[in-house]
């Protein structure tokens, strides 16, 4: 069972806003969703290695070379907002 | 000649080559036809015609001359909106990306192009690929061609119902869970899941990226043939694209599958939720390839039933990284009224992402967060290594496994958007192809209550050929894929 705090820490952890009912919404149907997932511990996992992916491929290597990059203001086109050829973004640091 | 709309794929390619048909002809064809129709089923999100009747004139000139002319030249196709079109919205129908114009193209798309096809537009879809019925799309739901009131199926529903509704002859999607596999079969049309690292996933707007794969939607397997040769292939800018050698497809399709091992996976066709009307028309098909000299025999893939827990526990972990870039600092949605750099970001994921792609950010947050990661992702995946083993220990039994693509018909519009599980339970029969890596094909096989029924057909590591011949085999005795809605 998920209560409203850990609904609230996991939304702060994904850096996602939700309104009051969306946290009971998502308190709610995550409780339920997990609870069809306890199926898993049946499974007998004994001996067996987690499988991340299955690209049958491993270290795919190749050479380091140079090519023509973006000109910036390709790159900024989508910006929100920008300034002098960089994306500008609110303070991170503030004055005391 | 019938209806310049109503042609297949490769007969359309035929009569261009004969300078029978013009690309332009063709081209707009299908426009009139998206304009008649497309109001009642809003498969696309952006129409593209001045460009594709560019491309449609310069397939011409190409054609005119023949010189570089390939099976795709002239051809018009849709592509689902998850697939980066360069200076043309790629939206992945969310807020989030509504006003996103890519700088590039995905990989596929180059390469359509220099095969000379032409784009009709971009297709709808669940929102950032989430979803089983088209309805979470942010700007409006899919109506399924062969009946208004229901779902296309999805997340590639506007794809799979442009190619059911004779608005495209061919189409892409992407399939993390079943997304092509699944509309294809409610919506009576081909559609082909490639093998993990077949088809180059650069410039597909990341969902999932251990189970994300670009595939083709078609009328026929030929089709699907010519379209999957088209995009197949290493790329050096997706190091999980494979170099493994693409084979000539249709070369593949010689109509013979005498003694070809056809596996029956038991907990499929004895899955809880299967449709009685379904596992009827499932059968019929088994029968067809049995006639057709395939040799069935049952199999077991014993961990079926963890499939769905598995899979809804990796993909929204993989998502809820994937989505994390979703800042509104360098593209896309961005909450402005506040200078409190925590408070934006909040907010702008808050109004950019719509409720199935929150629900899945926090399931996946959850998931991975300390104290549940072993319990839950770390157990999913050792899970999905064993449902890998039980397709490794079938495919040296079986050369194919076929089943049906999904447990039922196409729903109402509605009928499961209260209850996420439900929804998810959809994906049973389609899921664990995607976490085994290993492709997958649904094609028409039948109807249940008037409604199309998808045989799946699955292969093993890069047999595409294989499946395709078996997909073009049962096609060469049955007509359910010339069968069309009637709009």
């Amino acid at each position: 069972m998920i209560d409203r705090e850990t609904v609230l820490h996991i939304a702060q952890l994904a850096r996602l806003g939700l309104s009051d009912e969306e946290v009971e919404l998502f308190r709610q149907q995550l409780s339920s969703i997990l609870e069809h997932m306890a199926i898993l511990r049946e499974a007998d996992v004994s001996g067996v290695s987690p499988l991340a992916h299955a690209s049958r491929l491993t270290n795919v290597m190749r050479e380091d070379e140079p090519g023509p990059s973006y000109p910036p203001e390709v790159l900024l086109a989508n910006a929100p907002d920008q300034e002098e050829q960089c994306l500008k973004v609110n303070a991170v640091l503030e004055e005391s | 000649m019938s209806a310049l709309h109503e042609l297949t794929l490769s007969d359309a390619a035929t009569l261009l080559r004969q300078r029978q048909i013009s690309s332009v002809e063709l081209t707009r064809a299908f426009l009139e036809r998206i304009e008649a129709l497309d109001g009642r089923i809003r498969a696309f999100t952006l129409v593209t015609a001045d460009l594709a009747l560019q491309q449609a004139q310069e397939a011409d000139q190409r054609l005119q001359r023949g010189e570089q002319v390939t099976p795709l030249t002239g051809i018009p196709l849709a592509i689902k909106d998850v697939i980066c079109t360069k200076d043309i919205p790629t939206t992945c129908s969310s807020r989030m990306l509504e006003h996103f114009r890519p700088p590039f193209n995905a990989t596929v798309m180059e390469r359509l192009q220099a095969a000379g096809a032409v784009m009709l537009g971009k297709t709808n879809m669940d929102e950032f690929a989430m979803g089983s019925s088209t309805e979470h799309s942010a700007f409006f739901p899919t109506h399924n061609p062969w009946d208004l009131e229901r779902t296309p199926g999805g997340s590639s529903g506007g794809s799979a119902a442009a190619v059911a509704a004779g608005m495209a002859p061919g189409a892409l999607g992407s399939d993390t869970g079943g997304s092509i596999r699944q509309p294809a079969a409610l919506c009576n049309v081909v559609g082909l899941k490639p093998t993990y690292g077949r088809v180059s996933r650069f410039g597909l707007v990341a969902f999932a990226s251990s189970l994300d794969q670009i595939g083709p939607f078609a009328r026929t397997a030929r089709d699907a043939a010519l379209l999957l040769q088209a995009i197949a292939g290493p790329d050096p800018r997706d190091s999980t694209c494979s170099a493994t050698p693409v084979p000539d497809y249709t070369a593949e399709l010689t109509g013979e599958i005498r003694g070809l091992r056809i596996g029956v996976p038991v907990e499929y066709w004895e899955a809880p939720g299967m449709d009685p009307g379904v596992a009827r028309v499932g059968q019929e098909a088994v029968n067809r390839l049995r006639e057709l000299g395939a040799e069935i025999r049952e199999v077991s893939l014993p961990h079926t039933r963890y499939g769905v827990a598995a899979y809804y526990i990796i993909a929204p972990a993989e998502a809820s990284a994937n989505l994390a870039r979703y800042d509104g600092v360098k593209y896309g949605y961005s909450y402005r009224d506040t200078s409190d750099m925590w408070e934006a970001l909040d907010k702008t994921r808050q109004y950019g992402f719509g409720p199935e792609v929150k629900r899945r950010i926090m399931l996946g947050t959850y998931v991975l967060s300390a104290g549940y990661y072993d319990a839950y992702y770390k157990q999913a995946q050792k899970v999905r290594a064993l449902i890998a083993q039980d397709f490794e220990r079938a495919f040296e039994q079986c050369d194919v496994l076929v089943s049906p693509a999904s447990p039922t018909v196409a729903f109402k519009l509605g009928e499961k958007l209260s209850d996420p599980y439900q929804m998810y339970l959809n994906d049973v029969f389609t899921i664990p192809a995607n976490l085994a890596g290993i492709c997958g094909i649904s094609i028409p096989s039948g109807f249940s209550e008037g409604l199309p029924v998808g045989l799946q057909i699955l292969g093993n590591a890069f047999a595409e050929a294989t499946i395709l011949r078996v997909a073009d085999a049962f096609q060469r005795v049955t007509d359910y894929h010339t069968q069309r809605p009637a709009l």
